[in-house]
């Protein structure tokens, strides 16, 4: 697929894509029929680099791939595991869904919430931790199930909370 | 690594040991290792792996792999229960037609389900020989597993699973010396649980929003990228290896004449019991069978009610605990066996707050596409909370009844909705006392105070 295809394409001159992200990019529509199928996972190659997807990199990202900025725009604000706001380090995802519910989900959520100070979407100060819910994280056995970045845990009481966050720093 | 952390750490286990699983009676697990790590290629083979494809590819034309499976009578395990040889019978096949794709759905997400984890982490390569015996009988050009962003572990055994089954001629050209080319590429979503609604999944992996799409033309005439695209879930596919290996008789007699479908299940429970977990089980064991595996109620606890495939299956009673869990005999009871997954809810359970969550899962996992489910689902959680409450109207229960029909099948374009409906509906006819006790009793209270 050929850049110079470019479609309605605002490139925006506060914002480059790294070389080695764009290769990414254009890398990954060699799995599909059409550019337009990388679009998420170029999203996330961005967010892996910055930690969320800011305004300035969507025509970036559309611009790489030939598409229009609102396609990508449209995708972007779908996914929930793509962030349009900075986040913390670390982002912890806390399973919301029935079985983990019956199990004093509740009682844990409260208890992050008191211990970080925050709620639901929000970051700590000092730019450590991310609080979000997630679908059933399909650790029902262990529920209440949470993850920190790639890793996930259950079931997690709150007198587990401090020793668990210690290894995010 | 703190012990904490060690301890904590979640991992994909079967209650099973392995003296107990056998290769004639429990293909999906007999080959999983007790430390709970992914097999490797050479693991597998060891194990009779690849048996199965060798056989399909280099025995069978295409159409007597779809009569095979279609003889086995291979149901969907993602918890619609279609049959998987009929469905591979509809795909648009013919010299004039292009090969289209075939996609492993493994974007497990519905509430109270951890069964295709286990098998995507620890047994990677069964997924893979069940997608290319799927892909020859279909005459598929190229597979996609289409994993939830979730399952990091997963996607590392996938990856791994897909070099090793590349290096060893498993994919690529002429697989077997036979002909046939198909390879595979893993794509890792980025959450929202519409993607695992079969057309939503087909947009979301063209890369966009993952709104479903109307039916027909249903996947297998116009799907990826228009072309004929067969999706099947993780645990069906990986039924398929062993029906090719030992025939459709013997996937028949697995399930030793308690169900008139074949083969074993992947059953689990969660919720309130003393033993949770996963057990390899022939379908149509009773939910009474499988709550003896788990240990009964905690103690403390009463069994008042129980999902038995999902959140979006209808509860059910302790008496229909005696029901075979199978597709047929959990529908007529009224709900649907789904992922075969119980969720088992205690007496001490408020009924009104387990619905206001899982309305509230819903909700916010509606694709907002159509009108019923984009209003219908934040309104239903509106009345919930009120209830939840004590601040409920009166009319809120019959409210809550029309919002049941109005989610329900034939309203929305998609199953969504209709997998809203279930748990509401069924609670309403079960739970009916819950609801009304949650509806305010003006003034008496207020004056009072």
């Amino acid at each position: 697929m050929s850049t110079e295809q470019t479609v309605n394409t605002i490139a925006s001159d506060r914002f480059e894509l790294e070389r080695a992200d764009r290769e990414a990019m254009q890398q990954e529509c060699e799995h599909f029929e059409q550019p337009q199928a990388a679009c998420i996972e170029a999203l996330k190659i961005v967010q892996r680099r910055y930690g969320w997807v800011p305004d300035d990199a969507i025509p970036a990202v559309a611009e790489a791939l030939g598409l229009p900025p609102a396609n990508v725009e449209g995708v972007a604000t779908f996914y929930s595991l793509i962030f349009r706001q900075p986040v913390g380090r670390h982002v912890i995802l806390l399973c919301d869904s029935s079985s983990c519910f019956l199990n004093d989900y509740d009682t844990l959520r409260a208890a992050f919430e008191e211990k970080l100070g925050i709620g639901y979407g929000q970051t700590t100060e000092d730019g450590r931790f991310t609080l979000l819910p997630v679908c059933c994280l399909g650790a029902c056995d262990r529920g209440p199930a949470l993850m920190i970045d790639d890793d996930t845990f259950g079931p997690v009481r709150p007198e587990d909370i401090d020793e668990l966050l210690e290894t995010y720093s | 690594m703190n012990a904490t952390i060690d301890r904590l750490r979640y991992r994909s286990q079967l209650r099973q040991p392995a003296s107990e699983r056998h290769e004639d009676s429990h293909p999906l697990t007999w080959r999983l290792r007790e430390d709970n790590e992914s097999i490797d290629l050479a693991e597998y083979q060891r194990k009779n792996g690849y048996v199965g494809t060798q056989r399909a590819l280099t025995e069978h034309s295409a159409s007597e792999v779809i009569d095979i499976v279609k003889e086995a009578n291979v149901r969907g395990r993602g918890g619609a229960g279609f049959p998987a040889g009929v469905k591979w019978s509809l795909t648009l096949q013919g010299e004039d037609i292009p090969r289209g794709y075939l996609v492993c759905n493994a974007d497990e997400m519905e509430p109270g389900t951890f069964k295709d984890r286990m098998l995507l982490e620890q047994q990677p390569h069964l997924l893979i020989e069940g997608m290319i015996i799927g892909a020859y009988a279909n005459n598929s050009r190229f597979g996609y597993i289409f994993l939830r962003d979730e399952y990091r572990a997963a996607a590392v055994s996938i990856t791994r699973a897909l070099n090793e089954a590349r290096e060893a001629g498993w994919l690529g050209k002429n697989i077997a010396g036979s002909g046939f080319d198909f390879d595979i590429a893993l794509h890792t979503g980025a959450g929202r649980y519409i993607c695992g609604e079969e057309t939503a999944l087909l947009n979301s992996l063209e890369g966009h929003r993952a709104n479903p799409r109307d039916k027909p033309p249903f996947p297998g005439q116009s799907g990826a990228w228009g072309k004929p695209t067969v999706v099947n879930n993780v645990e069906t596919l990986c039924n398929v290896p062993g029906v090719l290996q030992h025939g459709a008789d013997w996937y028949q007699q697995l399930s030793g004449g308690r169900s008139d479908d074949g083969g074993t299940k992947l059953y689990g429970v969660s919720g309130q019991v003393e033993r949770t977990g996963l057990w390899e089980l022939p379908i149509g064991t009773t939910g009474e069978e499988l709550m003896a595996l788990a240990g009964g109620m905690q103690s403390g606890h009463e069994l008042k009610a129980w999902l038995p495939g999902g959140g979006s299956t209808g509860l059910l009673l302790p008496e229909h605990l005696e029901l075979p869990l199978d597709f047929d005999s959990i529908g007529k009871a009224g709900s649907r066996l789904g992922t075969g997954l119980l969720t088992v809810i205690s007496r001490q359970q408020s009924i009104v707050a387990l619905l206001r969550n899982l309305e509230q899962f819903f909700a916010r996992e509606s694709c907002g596409w159509c009108t019923p489910c984009r209003e219908g689902l934040p309104w239903t959680v509106k009345v919930l909370q009120a209830l939840e409450r004590g601040e409920g109207e009166p009319e809120d229960i019959e409210l809550l009844q029309q919002l049941g029909k109005g989610l329900g099948p034939g309203q929305t374009f998609c199953a969504h909705a209709p997998g809203a409906s279930m748990p509401l509906t069924s609670a309403l006819k079960y739970f009916r006392d819950e609801f009304e006790a949650g509806v305010a009793r003006p003034h008496t209270a207020v004056e009072e105070a």
